[in-house]
């Protein structure tokens, strides 16, 4: 009963993959997402620990996890029936079956308490993505896929290296074999340093990889920019969340076993480039998608930095990954609905976007505030307080940086954003069949709603949420 | 017991060296299919006892590794009908001595790191870490496309042997994930390859230079 946000999407991948009417693969795709969301509800607001053995249970963290994948996959589910009929075209029985697997495999992220499991379930994401980037069978989309499976496959290769490198630091220190979370922090101070660094060095290189940290973030670019805008919100909202959960934990461990200091200062770094490369490219870009991978390079960087900062800032940290996931969600899907109206993504083809398509121009142009950090919205709040917790902590030069990336982030993208909604539509534009529908606008509409609420005012469950999982990612100094 | 292992991983080891340095793909896959038998072999040996779990996780490795992914592969090479030659982008012989340095690199380093026990260790750990080097090399030298998923299968061996060192903290389950993961991705790099090929005209990676900024 409790592993259902796991089986339940993996076993209506099965019956959609088998479902012979293209109208119906759709809905019941929404349909299974609005199951899943309803038993995470059921889940994580009853407080008995949910799972089953050592290996699969729900703890803290991941029930923030859960509940964002699986809101945030519900708005996708949702936009998908929209998308879809814009797509008649193309067979859409891969497409619904893979986002029900990817729906899975990011539940099992959130369940698993194993190093191996948390892997697989990683990896499982990368595998049932790749199809989703490939749905518009063009030469362009098959050179994405390939970059981003290529890349992907050999950083998690790196990252299973690592995880078996930390459980041979745990096998070293006397204990127990053991590669389960519980079992590793317990005995965090007899684990082996050498090879404890050394597998931690290694899972930030192969989920960083995921993560798309620069310099491992060449793939990311031209993954979001080929993919649907809807599978874009799935990568930098839902995957990515997965895996730098996955990166929290073993920050944990190497931290409880006293070699915080080295972690840490690897992910500020990696996280401050990442931010400098990807403000870099996001000036003067002209591709809507691409623009929106960098500023998914970013912000994971913003979060790797913001991570490295030390328990102080894990509240803010965690606030601002859910903010990010449902920010990036409004984005994707305004920058879909302009794809389809004005038939490309660049400023080239798209111009006039608040006239010709005046709802999700509007989202777009909110979203642009949203996760570039402006009041009223949410990140402005948690990268207030990241940055608070680097001015608190006499990180000075960290914390000056950090602002001068946002700064740079937000000239890059709003330039390239006023220059697609501004002026006129093309002809060809004003002509297309395109319409805003309930089931396109929608999913924006209560996302950036949420992201909005999370500024005014964070409501208590969700505050209890991400304080109980800061807590259990917080130990010691 | 102790030189059936040592032969094991030097065969292990001189794989490594003939996929790095052979030039027609069809040996390479044949000799990563040698390694994947190897490994189920390895499997075995490396435990004093055995035990249904040891015999399973041999059984499915050679079955997956020694026989469905090399029928995988050929018959992806046979669809596409390229050149079997391996075309790299740094020499066949620069690349085996890189292999080769790698692999003592390897030796120092694990004599180097601090090891739990005195049987098992000092010889997976250096194999484990060279044949890791092994599948990179190829992967970054190797031009066409599935020379690299060559190269990320003998990376994924060389991880492999790492794990047989932490069989008891590793539930069957997640062995089982792991090379279910395995499978899939081959399964699906093969299909894309099978793409890659038609809308390219060519397994060269090269080509594939349509996305950059």
């Amino acid at each position: 009963m409790t592993l259902v946000p796991v089986l339940l999407p993996l076993a209506m991948a099965v019956v959609v993959f088998l479902t012979p009417s293209k109208l119906w693969r759709p809905r019941l795709l929404a349909a299974t997402a609005a199951a899943h969301f309803a038993a995470t509800v059921a889940i994580v607001a009853g407080e008995a620990p949910a799972g089953a053995g050592a290996w699969l249970r729900l703890d803290a963290p991941g029930r923030l996890l859960l509940g964002v994948v699986s809101l945030l996959f519900l708005a996708c589910a949702v936009y998908s029936v929209g998308y879809l009929r814009y797509r008649v075209e193309r067979e859409n029985r891969r497409f619904c079956a893979c986002m029900l697997a990817a729906l899975g495999s990011m539940s099992l992220v959130a369940y698993a308490q194993h190093l191996g499991l948390l892997w697989v379930g990683i990896e499982a994401t990368t595998l049932a993505t790749a199809p989703l980037i490939y749905f518009n069978r063009t030469a362009r989309s098959i050179e994405a896929t390939w970059k981003y499976l290529v890349i992907s496959s050999v950083g998690i290769a790196l990252a299973l290296l690592g995880s078996f490198f930390v459980g041979y630091a745990a096998l070293l220190g006397g204990g127990e074999a053991s590669m389960l979370f519980g079992d590793l922090l317990a005995s965090a101070p007899s684990l082996s340093k050498p090879w404890l660094r050394a597998g931690f060095t290694l899972l930030l290189v192969g989920y960083g990889a995921k993560l798309g940290l620069a310099p491992m973030h060449t793939w990311k670019p031209d993954a979001y920019g080929e993919a649907p805008g809807v599978v874009g919100a799935i990568l930098a909202g839902g995957l990515t969340s997965c895996a730098f959960f996955a990166l929290l934990r073993l920050t944990q461990i190497t931290a409880a076993a006293g070699e915080g200091v080295y972690a840490r200062r690897l992910l500020v770094v990696m996280g401050l480039v990442s931010m400098a490369v990807a403000g870099a490219l996001m000036l003067g870009q002209r591709d809507l998608k691409r623009m929106l991978a960098y500023s998914s390079v970013e912000q994971m960087g913003l979060l790797a930095m913001a991570s490295g900062l030390g328990p102080t800032a894990t509240f803010a940290t965690l606030f601002h990954l859910v903010n990010n996931a449902f920010g990036k969600g409004v984005m994707f899907f305004a920058v879909g609905n302009l794809h389809r109206a004005f038939g490309g993504k660049t400023t080239v083809e798209v111009h006039g976007g608040l006239r010709r398509l005046p709802l999700s121009g509007t989202l777009f142009f909110l979203g642009l505030f949203a996760v570039t950090g402006s009041p009223p919205f949410g990140p402005f709040v948690s990268e207030l307080l990241i940055l608070q917790s680097a001015f608190g902590a006499g990180r000075w030069i960290v914390g000056g940086l950090f602002l001068a990336f946002l700064l740079l982030a937000f000239a890059g993208m709003g330039a390239t954003t006023l220059a697609a909604l501004q002026g006129r539509p093309p002809r060809s534009a004003r002509r297309s069949v395109y319409r805003e529908r309930f089931t396109t606008c929608a999913p924006a509409i209560v996302l950036l709603g949420l992201v909005l609420l999370f500024g005014l005012h964070l409501p208590v469950p969700i505050r209890t949420l991400i304080e109980d999982a800061a807590a259990a990612l917080a130990v010691g100094p | 017991m102790t030189s059936l292992l040592a032969s094991l991983v030097a065969a292990l080891l001189l794989v490594n060296l003939v996929a790095l340095g052979t030039s027609r793909i069809g040996t390479v896959v044949r000799a990563v299919a040698l390694q994947g038998v190897l490994l189920g072999i390895l499997a075995i040996a490396a435990q004093g006892d055995l035990t249904w779990r040891v015999l399973a996780l041999a059984f499915a490795s050679i079955t997956l590794k020694g026989w469905l992914i090399p029928v995988i592969l050929f018959r992806a090479l046979r669809q596409v009908e390229i050149k079997r030659e391996v075309e790299p982008s740094l020499g066949l012989l620069p690349s085996l001595l890189l292999g080769a340095l790698a692999t003592v690199l390897a030796v120092v380093a694990g004599s180097r790191l601090p090891l739990a026990e005195t049987r098992l260790a000092p010889l997976l750990i250096p194999a484990s870490l060279a044949t890791v080097a092994a599948g990179f090399i190829q992967l970054t030298t190797r031009r066409k496309a599935i020379s690299q998923v060559l190269g990320y299968l003998v990376l994924e061996n060389g991880i492999f042997v790492f794990g047989l060192l932490l069989v008891e903290a590793m539930p069957f389950l997640v062995e089982a994930g792991v090379l279910l993961d395995l499978f899939v991705g081959i399964f699906v790099l093969s299909i894309i390859i099978h793409h890659i090929n038609r809308e390219f005209a060519s397994l060269d990676t090269r080509r594939m230079s349509l996305l950059k900024e």
